[in-house]
């Protein structure tokens, strides 16, 4: 369910849009680095939350491991924890 | 021996030289245990996202280290108690970085940047920079 791509409803196309692939895999992908602040702020919401994989479309592995940059980047104050 | 980076913020109220001098005091602890700093890189005064120790600014550094484990335990154990010293972070990582990291990138790159001159017929507007986010890039369906 996770990468597959989604077929479309029977009930018709309207609503049908292709999986997008995990912008970490693949051959030419950039590394994750909590040290480069403007590619983990792509993947934090306004608040300053991370956010969840079913929207960026980040495959479970390297959404762990971009949860785990963001978490450093925040200890070392790069990005914000919480934005009020 | 294994690989290491330190990332350490230092008091705002230093200047960039004892910042310096800082780095080159860990780096002789590093020494000291046998083991090298094989990289290191000043990110300069930097705010920082919200305030630690009263600071509002910080003076980054990164330290790229290839050493034993007792090389890091008496470099942190340091760190600690240096009260210039306002944060720092160390992870085991399993290559080191050759060249400029992202965060040197960032900064050249928008160092180099020309500026896009004035372009008279059309008026200033507001544009709050601080945050390039909308998602129309990362993801598609909620």
């Amino acid at each position: 369910m996770m990468n597959g791509t989604r077929k479309p409803a029977s009930r018709g196309g309207a609503f049908f849009r292709r999986r997008k692939s995990c912008p970490f895999t693949g051959p030419k992908a950039p590394k994750i680095d909590y040290k480069n602040t403007r590619q983990l702020l792509r993947f934090v919401s306004e608040r300053g939350k991370i956010v969840p994989s079913r929207i960026t479309a980040v495959s479970t592995k390297k959404q762990r491991e971009l949860a785990r940059a963001i978490k450093r980047a925040r200890f070392l104050a790069l990005i914000p924890y919480a934005v009020k | 021996m294994s690989y290491y980076e330190n990332v350490f913020i230092a008091r705002q109220d230093i200047s960039q030289p004892q910042a310096e001098a800082l780095g080159d005091a860990f780096a002789k602890v590093v020494d000291d245990f046998g083991g090298k700093v094989t990289k290191r890189e000043y990110w300069g005064l930097r705010n920082l996202s919200f305030r630690i120790k009263k600071n509002r600014k910080g003076h980054y550094m990164l330290l790229n280290i290839d050493a034993p484990a007792a090389a890091i335990h008496e470099m942190e154990r340091q760190m600690r108690i240096n009260e210039d010293i306002v944060r720092f972070l160390t992870v085991r990582v399993e290559e080191l970085e050759e060249g400029p990291s992202a965060m040197m990138k960032a900064r050249d790159q928008r160092d180099e940047r020309p500026g896009r001159g004035d372009r008279g017929d059309r008026p200033r507007r507001f544009r709050d920079d601080s945050r390039g986010d909308d998602f129309s890039d990362v993801g598609g369906e909620a």
